[in-house]
């Protein structure tokens, strides 16, 4: 039996490396986000990392409201170009610039010591 | 009549139904709400506590409720479930009694439910996890979720945060024929758009409540209702759909399950939306009613906002929705399916008071649990609609 792949712990130590990385099903050619043993609706297992483009669109935003304006952040979900659809944040930007159809591409920043995979305007 | 849509449509009944604690509820718990509403229910259909023998129950911060309230009952059910479909687990619950009814291995459902975050405040964070894919970016949680779907349904359709208030504004203006209701002051369209913004474009009277709430429905078939003290409720057609559970896997944000759950029950019970005199609908944002408006097919998709617009769903309105004031104004103690069916039931009793629907015989209650991620559908009608 071959060893189960640990998809959350190979994707966070490609992030901690400046990598963003994506699965892809050989087979399918499809691409999976967020990382899992088998791509959803096929089953198949055949995934392989990929890196991604960081290449993505703004499919939907809000705007969490803190008390001081400047403390509020954005929260969107960003189309990547290679299909998969995921939550981040939009920085080096007003939050209330970050609109839907927003061409954006990934960057990994370090917050709390820890690397974040968040988007800039592209 | 069976029809061939998996359920036996009209053979099970729900024969007793209550409320308690609305509001606020202090210096009990969870169980000891669950249970009180249970009594009531039982005694509203003058069925025995000990004939149950069947407990569905999903209590709000014990993982193993089930076998929690079925101990303090003193039951022994033949079936205990305590799903975790969220605030549709109890929609869910309708269907699963009913086929299990009508298999013969039950003979009387209890579904109870209680909970009081307003005067017993949980200590923790509740019984699920937060995404490691999500909870960097600190959504607020669920609001956030119910913000992004709402964003995208103005962009694709030209819903205005105007429009969503008037969804607020008639939950509230039924509030106001509801006694039992916790929110009943006037409440305007500025009102609404002028609280609090929390997460674009949702304000705190975009939200619905968290306050305290406890309720039942017992069911058996319908044979057995003839000895039952109230109007037997019938269950025309139940159906439910998942798909997904965080907002980000979320296939469509402007489609709920709704449309899959809704065009099935509506086949089970032989009747469709045009049809309904009283329309339930799980209101935890003031988003979540017009989509299911669209999904449940009471107008087209993107027509929602328009829909709710100009009081139609307010009293008076062209369709009675929500008539006990929804999530947003009555009741909202975490999870809220319970109350669509309790409303529901009593809307078809004729024992909704002032609020009452004149005539009703069909009704709908469509129950949501997640962000968006489980729909649930049933459909109710009284004997003449067999």
């Amino acid at each position: 039996m071959s060893a189960m792949i640990q998809p959350e712990a190979e994707w966070r130590a490609h992030l901690a490396q400046g990598r963003f990385m994506l699965q892809r099903s050989r087979s399918t050619g499809g691409h999976v986000f967020y990382p899992r043993i088998a791509q959803p609706g096929t089953g198949a297992d055949d995934l392989e990392w990929v890196e991604a483009s960081g290449a993505g669109t703004i499919h939907a935003v809000t705007v969490v409201r803190k008390k001081d304006p400047a403390d509020s952040y954005s929260v969107v979900l960003v189309d990547l170009a290679e299909g998969p659809r995921l939550m981040s944040r939009v920085d080096g930007i007003a939050v209330d610039e970050v609109k839907i159809g927003m061409a954006v591409r990934a960057s990994i920043i370090s917050e709390g010591d820890k690397p974040l995979l968040v988007f800039v305007p592209a | 009549m069976t029809s061939d849509q998996g359920f036996p449509r009209g053979r099970s009944v729900i024969v007793g139904a209550a409320t308690y604690g609305i509001g606020n509820c202090p210096g009990v718990s969870a169980v000891d709400m669950a249970a009180k509403a249970s009594l009531l229910a039982l005694a509203d259909a003058g069925i025995a506590l000990s004939e149950v023998d069947a407990l569905y129950t999903s209590a709000p911060y014990e993982a193993l409720g089930g076998m929690e309230l079925a101990e303090y009952l003193g039951l022994t059910p033949r079936i205990t479930d305590c799903n975790r479909t969220g605030g549709s687990a109890f929609e869910v619950y309708v269907q699963q009694a009913a086929l299990a009814l009508e298999a013969g291995l039950i003979n009387c459902a209890l579904i109870a439910y209680g909970s009081n975050p307003a005067s017993n405040p949980p200590p923790g964070v509740g019984m699920t996890r937060q995404s490691p894919w999500e909870a960097p970016y600190r959504p607020l949680a669920p609001i956030s979720s119910y913000a992004l779907a709402t964003n995208r349904h103005m962009h694709l359709y030209g819903t205005t945060r105007e429009q969503l208030a008037q969804v607020a504004v008639a939950a509230r203006q039924w509030a106001q024929l509801n006694p039992e209701a916790a929110m009943r002051d006037p409440l305007s369209v500025e009102d609404v758009l002028k609280a609090r913004m929390v997460s674009d474009p949702l304000t705190a009277r975009d939200c619905c409540l968290f306050n305290d709430g406890a309720a039942a429905v017992v069911m058996v078939r319908a044979d057995r209702a003839k000895d039952c003290a109230g109007a037997p409720v019938h269950v025309l057609g139940a159906a439910h759909a998942v798909t997904h559970r965080e907002i980000s896997s979320m296939p469509d944000l402007t489609v709920t399950g709704a449309a899959i759950s809704g065009p099935q029950a509506f086949a089970q019970a032989g009747v469709g939306p045009a049809d309904m005199d009283v329309v339930m609908l799980y209101d935890a944002f003031t988003i979540t009613p017009i989509l299911f408006l669209e999904d449940l097919g009471f107008c087209p998709k993107g027509e929602g906002g328009r829909f709710v617009s100009d009081g139609h769903i307010a009293p008076g309105g062209g369709l009675a929705v929500n008539t006990n004031g929804g999530g947003l104004s009555c009741v909202h103690p975490g999870m809220y399916g319970l109350f669509l069916l309790v409303e529901a039931t009593r809307q078809l009793r004729g024992e909704a008071g002032d609020r009452q629907v004149r005539d009703a015989r069909l009704a709908v209650a469509h129950g949501n649990g997640g962000v968006l991620s489980s729909e649930a559908t049933v459909v109710l009608g009284t004997a003449d609609t067999l």
